[in-house]
């Protein structure tokens, strides 16, 4: 088993396979009357996020109680972190108390790859900066291979800002680990130089989102800031929901057993419209879910526990 | 004053020879001379930096001029000159004359200071270019390098304004509006990394622009750091029309690529940033060429904070002086006079600067530096002279060491080692 997870490129196939049966059978457990395991007793878990972001701390959080590990929340706000301690220091204080692993949330990218330099457990990239979110891929996946039975031969749409998205990039590197082929589609200002040849060759881009969605298996919208405006990305919120956001009208162009899917947070009206995000087609809850499992997976992998 | 026989010595990679120096010059004879044996080992003009950052005034934990000047004798130089962005700015005649005056009590190279062009470095306001090149430092050379001058018409009136006392104006070549925010090359590299990219035509736009402006005006522009395929062809085709423009090349934009930043470790982290194995490719052929017109390191010592943390927080720069010329010769080859040309010759004439550059006949002044080309050398952080320790060579074996290096006749270093 590998040590970090600090990009989905660190998962081949048979290790990804690996976490997302593993996630299946964590999955078994939330419907039990109680929802732990012994397996992490003993062990020291650190969410060290750097950014706020409530819903992928809580999820970690639950993930490595429901493996009886010891959970430390260390948040960048009102710490010493806010006081100008650097990663290192920081780092080399987790080390001094005992972390089995480090779940990091940061702003900067390549923090986590920093990070793994200065501790001796292992590290969980939790999102950085724009570069990757692999355990917000590996509950993608194994939500499509819920819904869909399989992920070989899958097509995915990937849609909005690909540019800053961190879900993107280790959605793309996943899935085309396993198999599925992935579409990129959205307004070029917000599609990366050289997406393809960076991440996987048979990645497509696409700029016309209606042409795409008759193929499609799986549409993944995009959350975009409204910010992005006003760097002159897209003219207007109103325009960039008119060519690429999802309403009923382009969800009924996709086939029928097509799913919907979003990493949260939405912007409802926005990328997404509400019926939409609401509809059968969509899994999004679901992935919340499916999300602890997943996480869970990925903990109890990395800190050796047996599959 | 010492007299030094130089025994075997080759110059330029001819036939050994014996080459006397006497009261700071080279001589035909000399009576009771220190003796050096120079068997194997080929001289070379002193080499001219026409770009280091020695952070004196202002970052002295990093830099000071007199270990900077150190670092510089022991890579080969015997004149550096010291960029404006120090603390305070050098955009007066004070801090530019405190400067010159720190290096020559240092008295390991020649500290030749550039000024800025503009008032703390803001782009805004001229600053006293005429009175810091009427100053004891006769400064010369003037860059808000780290920053451009972005602003066209200001870029025009600084080019114009120079031409007074033959000065000339060192572009950082970066439009600012295009890399807000960036943190390395943009390409497939900083797509995969999510690194927000320094795109090439940023660097090639200004290039275009300031040629243009240089030939409007008929004055001398000079481009640092050159980086960029791009740039060489613009550089190639005002060349080709007459503009009066010349260009450096950095030591890592000739050895070093943009995949380096795949371990996130900011000791790769430079501006302009390292470019693809193409862009590589162009500037070697460039520099061979002379569409190039010199190496210069930018040498850019920093704190270890400053780059012992995240990528996007770490500050941008190499140290470079001492690896400089094995480097160039990893790249070059033994090509002698190619790289006296590239090193020291050019860049003291593009200067202005006397008593350096000069070729090693008799009575010329007696600035020159001894390489053993035979020798390998794992570069080794700790041992570096430099107050700074940022070399992104750590572990890398490069070719030549220099072994001894002489200031107006006077070893500054021997042995491999500085004199003081």
């Amino acid at each position: 088993m590998i040590k970090h997870l600090r990009s989905a490129a660190d998962l081949d196939a048979a290790t990804a396979t690996l976490i997302l049966d593993t996630a299946g059978e964590m999955a078994a457990l939330a419907g039990r009357e109680v929802k732990k395991l012994p397996t992490l007793r003993g062990r020291t878990v650190v969410n060290l996020f750097y950014e706020d972001s409530t819903r992928t701390r809580i999820s970690f959080e639950a993930a490595a109680k429901r493996l009886s590990a010891d959970v430390i929340n260390f948040s960048a706000k009102g710490s010493s972190v806010s006081k100008g301690e650097s990663l290192k220091d920081t780092a080399l204080t987790l080390q001094a108390m005992g972390a089995d692993a480090v779940v990091i949330r940061h702003p900067a990218s390549g923090a986590p790859h920093r990070l793994a330099a200065w501790v001796d457990g292992s590290v969980v990239n939790a999102g950085d900066g724009t570069h990757e979110h692999p355990t917000q891929a590996l509950l993608d996946a194994y939500t499509m291979r819920s819904r869909l039975g399989r992920l070989d031969g899958l097509r995915v749409a990937i849609v909005g800002d690909v540019l800053h998205s961190r879900v993107a990039r280790s959605n793309v590197l996943l899935l085309t680990t396993l198999g599925a082929e992935i579409t990129l589609v959205g307004p070029p200002t917000l599609i990366p130089v050289d997406i393809a040849a960076a991440l996987s060759p048979k990645t497509k881009v696409s700029y016309d989102l209606d042409s795409v969605l008759p193929d499609m298996d799986v549409v993944m919208m995009l959350r975009v800031q409204t910010e992005r405006m006003q760097d002159s990305y897209f003219p207007s919120a109103r325009e960039y929901s008119r060519r690429y956001g999802l309403d009923l009208a382009r969800m009924r162009k996709l086939p029928e057993h097509a799913i919907v899917m979003h990493p949260g947070p939405m912007n409802r009206g926005m990328e997404i419209t509400p019926e939409v995000a609401d509809s059968s087609r969509s899994t999004i809850v679901e992935q919340v879910a499916n999300g602890v499992s997943a996480r869970m997976a990925v903990l109890y992998l990395l800190l050796g526990g047996k599959a | 004053m010492t007299s030094y026989l130089l025994r075997g010595v080759s110059l330029l990679g001819a036939a050994p020879t014996d080459v006397h120096i006497v009261d700071g010059r080279i001589s035909d004879r000399s009576s009771d001379p220190e003796i050096i044996d120079a068997a194997g080992l080929v001289a070379l003009p002193g080499l001219v930096d026409l770009h280091t950052h020695l952070r004196e005034p202002g970052r002295e934990d990093a830099e000071t001029v007199e270990t900077g000047s150190r670092s510089a004798a022991l890579g080969g130089y015997t004149a550096v000159f010291a960029m404006a962005n120090t603390s305070p700015v050098a955009d007066t005649a004070g801090v530019v004359e405190q400067v010159w005056r720190l290096g020559r009590e240092a008295g390991l190279v020649d500290v030749q200071p550039i000024g800025a062009v503009t008032v703390g470095l803001a782009g805004k306001q001229l600053a006293e270019l005429g009175a810091m090149a009427s100053s004891a430092a006769g400064v010369r050379i003037f860059s808000d390098d780290g920053h451009c001058v972005a602003d066209p018409r200001l870029m025009r009136r600084a080019l114009e304004y120079v031409k007074a006392f033959d000065g000339i104006i060192a572009q950082h070549a970066e439009e600012p509006r295009l890399t807000e925010g960036a943190q390395m090359h943009e390409g497939e590299v900083s797509t995969r990394l999510g690194l927000t990219g320094w795109p090439a035509v940023a660097e090639e736009a200004i290039i275009a622009r300031d040629v243009l402006l240089a030939e409007h005006v008929g004055s001398r522009l000079h481009v640092c750091h050159v980086s960029t395929a791009g740039s060489v062809e613009v550089l190639r085709q005002a060349k080709a029309r007459g503009v009066r423009v010349t260009a450096e090349v950095t030591p890592h934009h000739l050895l070093l690529t943009d995949e380096l930043a795949a371990s996130y470790d900011p000791v790769y982290k430079v501006n302009p940033p390292l470019r693809t194995a193409s862009d590589v490719q162009a500037l070697r052929d460039a520099l061979v060429e002379g569409v190039i017109d010199i190496v210069a390191t930018d040498h850019a010592p920093h704190a270890v904070e400053d780059k012992e943390c995240e990528w996007a927080y770490a500050r941008p720069g190499m140290v470079g002086l001492e690896t400089a010329l094995p480097v160039v010769l990893s790249v070059l080859g033994e090509r002698w006079d190619l790289i006296a040309e590239r090193m020291s010759r050019t860049p003291a004439r593009i200067a202005g600067l006397t008593g350096h550059g000069t070729d090693l006949s008799v009575g010329s002044p007696a600035n020159l530096t001894l390489v053993d080309p035979s020798a390998r050398r794992v570069v080794d952080p700790a041992e570096l002279a430099s107050r700074s320790r940022n070399t992104p060579y750590a572990g890398t074996t490069l070719p030549g060491r220099i072994v001894a290096t002489f200031l107006r006749g006077e070893p500054t270093v021997l042995d491999g080692k500085a004199v003081k």
